[in-house]
Order: structure tokens, then sequence, then C-alpha cells
């Protein structure tokens, strides 16, 4: 009996040391006590941060960002949104231009040509407009082909020669893009003073710029409203494309972050695709789409009915003013 | 086949950098450049992890979706590669990836890259296996040898594990089951689209 006591004594005593022992010993599970618990966790910090960085130990400071996922929405844009944007803008134009000429056809000159020419660009003039434009046909060939080229050209030029094409646009697009800048500043500068809105580019839209049949001739200065419309668009898109553009060509300087290079290349894209629809316009009306229009920027001068017929406000301009612009045509000898 | 992957244990991870060095010198990576880092976070505040990071050879890989020459292909392993004599160094892949992995050399004017670089978890590149023109543009290609990346394999607290994803995931769990806690599996929501429940 008392064997029995003493087993019990000694049960009853293990038990009662382990409540204690439960009791004293910290719950592992505490915020404050427990150093792992509180570990940085990485759903969390992207939920917050959407950009995990830290501090890492090589010199290369950009490496410290260990996640950013980010990258798949410059992704879906790149891979996406910029090949519609890009495609219905380009192919838009194309149909809406060939529809156009197939309505129109080219815009004659009403009253013939005179025989009597007028100066329209200078030798300088023509330069710019030259050097901008053979540079941005480069360019626009060279950016296309980044975006459209794996899918349009890569399969029918074979991998090797497609890379090999496409090294070389890339250089042709990073090294002319200055000269590309140099033209649209000094177009900026050369044809400021003559694209402010004035009133006569009110009525110029209200007359649709008189390019419907039979809508007779608009009032224009040296540019008219469309012209001007091209010209900030230019100027303005222009300096877009040139900011961007040097901010993907000067990668991470000045603390450029990759956050801002992704967004540099959206708009250089989207910008980028725009422009070229434009400038499409603007090749098919100064050379299919209306006669007497290619040479002003060819030999510099127009036909004396064309200037009257497209730009009457500027003939009367110059002719008031001595008629500088007027050229009198070498007789026969 | 494997699905290989990488995964960082950042609870054991102890920023010795060796992974880093090992890589460095196993492939003979140039100056400048590192296929792979280790960031710490909450540095010298409770809390504080470190992960060594690399290329996570993504499934779905976003460098391979923008790249404009499509020079990247994936292996019979799951592991991303690229080839050299393809790459423009245009830059694209470094926007997409969420790991900061692609790097380049600096050659020429203003920032020119040059071919791009990044981790090929030990697996050389295009080129035969083992060929001496496949070291001198990838590095070493140890996969080929039946050996796994170095970065793990010599990693002091195994804190770094490379290898089949449901091998390594499972070695994970375990671990995490035993000591009671787990950071998670660093990038692969991001890059596998799926996490290891533990």
């Amino acid at each position: 009996m008392a064997a029995l006591f003493a087993r019990l004594r000694f049960v009853l005593g293990a038990l009662a040391l382990c409540l204690a022992v439960s009791l004293t010993v910290p719950v592992p599970s505490s915020a404050q006590t427990n150093p792992n618990a509180a570990a940085v966790k990485e759903q969390q910090l992207l939920d917050q941060l959407k950009l995990i960085q830290g501090r890492g130990t090589i010199p290369d400071v950009k490496s410290y960002v260990i996640e950013h996922p980010a990258g798949r929405d410059w992704r879906e844009f790149h891979t996406v949104w910029l090949k519609w944007i890009g495609g219905i803008a380009i192919l838009g134009m194309l149909a809406l231009l060939v529809l156009f000429y197939l309505w129109r056809g080219t815009i004659r000159i009403e009253g013939g040509r005179s025989g009597r020419k007028m100066v329209r660009f200078t030798g300088f003039e023509r330069f710019v407009h030259w050097l901008t434009a053979s540079t941005f046909v480069i360019l626009g060939i060279t950016g296309l082909n980044i975006t459209f080229g794996r899918a349009l050209i890569l399969p029918w030029l074979g991998p090797e020669a497609f890379s090999a094409w496409s090294e070389w646009a890339k250089y042709a697009h990073n090294y002319l893009s200055f000269a590309f800048t140099i033209g649209v500043v000094l177009m900026m500068l050369m044809w400021i003073g003559q694209n402010f809105p004035t009133a006569a580019d009110i009525q110029w839209f209200k007359m649709g710029g008189g390019m419907g049949k039979g809508g007779g001739h608009a009032p224009a200065y040296k540019f008219n409203a469309g012209q001007k419309l091209l010209y900030w668009f230019i100027v303005l898109g222009g300096a877009a494309m040139i900011i961007s553009g040097y901010m993907l060509l000067f990668p991470f300087y000045g603390g450029l972050t990759v956050g801002n290079m992704e967004l540099a290349e959206i708009f250089h894209g989207v910008v980028g695709v725009l422009f070229v629809a434009l400038i499409i316009a603007h090749i098919y009306l100064g050379t299919l789409g209306m006669e007497g229009a290619f040479e002003s920027m060819s030999d510099g001068t127009v036909d004396l009915n064309w200037a009257k017929e497209h730009h009457p406000l500027w003939v009367e301009e110059e002719q008031r003013s001595g008629g500088a612009g007027l050229v009198t045509p070498t007789p026969a000898e | 086949m494997a699905r290989m992957k990488f995964l960082c244990d950042a609870d054991r991870c102890i920023e010795c950098n060796a992974c880093v060095t090992a890589c460095k010198n196993e492939h003979e990576v140039p100056w400048g450049m590192n296929r792979r880092r280790v960031v710490t976070l909450n540095d010298g505040k409770p809390g504080e992890r470190s992960v060594s990071m690399a290329c996570m050879h993504c499934t779905d890989a976003p460098c391979a979706a923008v790249c404009p020459v499509n020079c990247f292909y994936t292996t019979a392993d799951a592991v991303v590669l690229h080839d050299k004599d393809l790459c423009i160094g245009c830059g694209y892949c470094f926007y997409a990836c969420p790991f900061g992995a692609p790097q380049y050399p600096k050659v020429g004017n203003f920032g020119t890259r040059g071919k791009m670089d990044k981790c090929t978890f030990c697996a050389g590149g295009p080129e035969p296996d083992g060929s001496k023109v496949e070291y001198e543009k990838y590095g070493a290609n140890r996969l080929a040898e039946g050996k796994l990346p170095l970065c793990a394999e010599m990693c002091s607290t195994k804190s770094l594990l490379a290898g089949d994803g449901d091998v390594i995931a499972q070695i994970y769990k375990e671990r995490v089951a035993k000591r009671g806690y787990g950071s998670g599996a660093w990038g692969w929501q991001t890059a596998y689209h799926e996490t290891i429940a533990t």
C-alpha cells in the first residue's frame, strides 16, 4: 500500500513539474521575443513597395534592387500594346491615304502652271529639311525594326542575318540621333516665327484645308494650319523623342533608374509610331498628293499659281515687300 | 527532365558572398559585371535577411519575350540561355527582367552596351558542351559534366539551393517544418508563378 502511494506521489509530482515548466518557458511565437518571426517577408515587401531593395557589397548600385516586378508591366506594353498602337497608327494612316487618293486623286494646280516661279525655301531651309528628313527615315525604319522586326523580318531573313542587320540598325539609330537633334533644333529656330496661330488658321480649318473636291482655296500665310500642326508636332514630339531617346542611349547616367528607362521607352515607342504615321501623311501630300508641292523642297521654288492657290496670304506678303520672292523666268536667248 | 530552379533560403544566408566570388571565378566574369550578388534587407535591424540573387530562369521568361532578335532559348532542363552571337546589346532584357540579371560590358562610346551576359545556371551556351569557345563566351558548363551550379554547391550554410524545383522545394519545406519559420522562397512567385506552401 505504501508502495502504491509512493508511485502515485511520483506521478503527481511529475505532472506538477510539467505544468510548471510549460508555464514558465516563453511562448516562441511571440513577435516581440523571437527575431525570426520578425523577418522581412517577400510578399509583404512587394505589396508595400512594388520593388525590393537592400544593401549590397559590390560597386554596382543598381544591383541592390533584388526584385522589380514592374518589368512585367513594361513587357506587356512592349510586346502587346505598342504593337497594336503602332499597327493601327501606321496601317490606319496608310489606309486613310489610299482611300483619300482614290477619292480625291492628286490635287492639281487649278489654274495650271503660270510659268512664273516664287522662291519658297532657301538653300539653308532645304538643307535643314533634308537633314531632318533623311535621318528621320533611317531612325524610323531602324526603330520600327526593334518592335516589329522579330515578327515580320526575322522569319524570312534568318537569325544570323537579322541579328547582323539589327546590330547595324542599332548603331545607325544611336549615332544618327545626333544629326536628327541638330535638324529639329534648327527647324524649330528657323520656322518658329511663321508658325504661331493666326485668325486665318480658323478659316483654314473651317474649309477643311481646301482639300475636298471643289472645296475652294483656304487662306494661309507661308504655312497653313495643317503645316503648323505638323511643325509643332515635330518640335514638341521631336523633343519628347530626343529626351527619351537620350535617356535610353545613356543608361543609368545621372541617377537614371530602370523604372525611368522603362517609362522613357514607353514614351519613345508611342510618340515614335505616331511620328511615323504623321510623316507618312506629310510625304504623301508633298509628293503624290499634290501637284507642284515637291519642287518647293527640291529646287526651292514653286509656281506662282500654286502659291496663289495654297498660300494666298503669303504671296500677298511677298508682293507687298517688293516681290522679293518672285523669280522672273530667264528669257529665251 | 528536371525543371532547374534556384532557391535562396534567406534564413540561412550569412552574407559571406562566397557564391558571388565563386561565380566570378568559375566563369571568369569580367570586371564590373556580376552574374550573382547578395543583397541585405533591413540591414542592422531586427529581422535582417540576406538574399543571394541571380537569373532565376523564369517560366515564360520576360527577357525572351521582349528580345528584339529572339536570342533566348530554354534548354530541356528549363534553363534560360541566350546566344551572344545574336544579341545586339539593346538592353531590353534588363528593362523586362524582374531580378536585374542581365549585365552588359561597356564597349565604345556613351552607354553603348556590348553583348549581354547573365547567369547560365552553369550550363554554358549554344556552342558544343565544354568547348573552348563556349567557355570564353559563357563560362564553364558544369551541367554537362553532371554537376550543379557552383554557387549553390559551395554554399557554406546550404542557404542557396540549385537543382530540380520539386527536390529543392521539398528540402526547403522540411527545413521550415523543422525550425518553425521561413521568410519564403524569394522570387518564386515572380519567376515561376508559384510559392512553396509551408
